[in-house]
């Protein structure tokens, strides 16, 4: 069923078990993002080291794209640089819109190449972006602080 | 007497779209009639033969083309008066309910304080919680240009209007009161004869968005007592880029203008302009005509069919569907459990699995259904949901329809 190369068990099993989900009680910057067309939203906290990404938390309401998609990127980027964050970002925006045509660097990409699938249903991608535009808005506000 | 059943049968072959398949080759089940309808051919035939052969500007140009295209549009504007039984003065054509509900929010803002719709600090506008966010946030933004303090009637968690201080609600302050005649979620048909006659009384005129009634069940705009009702055509079997605006003529006339421009003056200098009576001087510019020729061939369609039988039909499957969903674990229905004053929109819960999920599991066996707020967000927070699944039914669902759509959540439990 091509309804498989959506929900891949890696996906489901996220959605079951979020990781980092809870939010933290300290932090440098937290943001609030909602996606008005679906009424998902997601709260994020993060804690910066220099520019070394410490504590990811995260809480939030939305279906299993959205939720699998922020509980993979906690595990990527929690322990990495921002600029190392960065090029896997930007490979995770590419891969969205790629409308299928590519699989995604699994040594960069890691559990989010499942959400591979995403990119042949446009009114998906947007629910697989919202935890990652968030990450990206906390990281701007963080580092605003820190200087 | 009964009235005679309708024929899906015939019914579904007059509609090109069910030929095709969805999802490598299952059936299209279209149960997202609430966002927007199907069209039949003979709409799809209208709007074409009318750029095939008739088009040219209305109400302009000493040719024969323009002639026929202003026969045809203003055809079109008598059929929508004879569907509403309004006059025909009393029915303004615009690009969508939403700019129907705009305009007359905009225009009662224009009025200045010699002018009966005049509105300002310490006036009240009534709205209620299950509006769609277009016939909520004209009011909203109206009130805060103006001053005016927004009021609204609360839903209970059965779905329903709560109208116990219906005269606290609406006051000697109030001005207008705004609301939808069916909910776009959950389905219920608002009582209007308490909330119009309290209205009148205190000198308030009445608004009412009927984009889920009027293609749904007969309207007669001389019984309700409102005065303004506002709906769209591409929800009635007709074209998208038409929508409709009738308001008593009397009213039509003491409101302002909206929009500005061609069409829509009497006289004009350099320095000053005044206004063409109703219905023109709400129609600025050149409009939409094919789609008003269209939503003429919709219309007409509908009639033939019957509004009451159509209003019937759609009531069977709003018993059958309601039966069926109940039956499944976990299924919460968000709205009245009770077909009784309520139109066959169904929205529902199903456990965990997000409506965004659902909505997805669904497509994959060709059935299509809207899921998310619903363009009421403020209604669904209200009843504690962040998100429903919604089937609509319309003239052309059958209970095979709805079979498939239980079928479908059956197995998306299993999935998920």
């Amino acid at each position: 069923m091509q309804l498989d190369n959506l929900y891949q068990e890696v996906i489901l099993d996220h959605y079951k078990n979020p990781q980092h989900k809870g939010l933290a009680a300290h932090f440098d910057a937290q943001v609030h993002h909602i996606n008005p067309s679906c009424g998902d939203e997601i709260t994020l906290n993060l804690t910066l080291a220099g520019d070394v990404v410490t504590s990811v938390s995260w809480d939030g309401v939305g279906c299993s794209i959205s939720q699998a998609s922020v509980s993979i990127l906690t595990d990527l980027v929690i322990g990495k640089s921002l600029e190392d964050v960065e090029k896997i970002s930007q490979s995770f925006m590419e891969l969205m819109q790629s409308k299928g045509s590519i699989a995604g660097d699994e040594k960069l990409l890691e559990d989010a190449v499942a959400l591979a699938g995403v990119s042949q249903y446009p009114a998906r991608i947007k629910c697989a972006l919202l935890g990652w535009m968030a990450f990206k808005d906390a990281s701007v506000q963080a580092q605003a602080k820190g200087k | 007497m009964s009235l005679p059943k309708i024929s899906t049968a015939e019914i579904i072959a007059d509609f090109p779209i069910f030929t095709r398949k969805i999802r490598d080759g299952k059936r299209l089940v279209y149960l997202d009639s609430g966002a927007t309808s199907q069209k039949p051919q003979c709409v799809i035939d209208a709007e074409s033969n009318f750029y095939r052969t008739h088009n040219a500007a209305v109400h302009r140009g000493a040719h024969q083309l323009a002639e026929e295209a202003t026969d045809a549009y203003e055809g079109a504007r008598a059929i929508v008066a004879r569907f509403l039984h309004a006059e025909i003065d009393e029915i303004v054509f615009t690009k969508s309910a939403t700019e129907s509900l705009n305009l007359v929010a905009y225009a009662i803002g224009n009025a200045d304080s010699a002018n009966r719709f005049h509105i300002k600090a310490g006036d009240e506008i009534v709205v209620t919680e299950m509006e769609h966010h277009a016939n909520l946030i004209p009011w909203q933004q109206l009130a805060s240009r103006t001053g005016a303090t927004l009021k609204w009637f609360e839903v209970t968690p059965e779905g329903r209007l709560e109208l116990s201080q219906l005269d606290r609600v609406i006051t000697e302050r109030t001005k207008i009161v705004a609301l939808t005649h069916q909910s776009n979620v959950l389905g219920t048909i608002n009582p209007l004869t308490q909330i119009t006659q309290r209205a009148h009384k205190v000198g308030a005129v009445v608004v009412l968005d009927a984009c889920q009634s009027v293609p749904h069940m007969p309207v007669d705009v001389r019984t309700l007592d409102v005065d303004f009702l506002a709906f769209s055509g591409h929800k009635a079997v007709g074209p998208t880029g038409i929508g409709i605006l009738w308001g008593k003529s009397q009213l039509l006339n003491e409101l302002p203008p909206f929009l500005t421009g061609g069409s829509m003056i009497e006289n004009v200098t350099m320095t000053n302009a005044t206004w063409a009576k109703a219905p023109k001087k709400f129609e600025a510019g050149v409009p939409n005509m094919a789609q008003a020729v269209g939503l003429g061939a919709a219309l007409n369609y509908l009639d033939n069919i019957g509004m009451s039988s159509i209003f019937d039909h759609e009531q069977e499957l709003t018993r059958y569907g309601l039966q069926a969903l109940s039956e499944i674990n976990d299924l919460k229905i968000v709205g009245p459990s009770s077909p009784v004053d309520r139109g066959g929109t169904l929205s529902f819960t199903v456990g965990d699995i997000h409506p965004h999920d659902l909505g997805q599991f669904l497509d994959a066996q060709g059935i299509a259904v809207r899921t998310g707020h619903h363009c009421a967000w403020p209604l669904t927070r209200k009843l504690g949901v962040p998100a429903t699944t919604r089937a609509s039914f319309y003239l052309y669902n059958t209970t095979e329809d709805i079979d498939a759509l239980v079928a479908g959540i059956r197995a998306a439990q299993k999935y998920f």
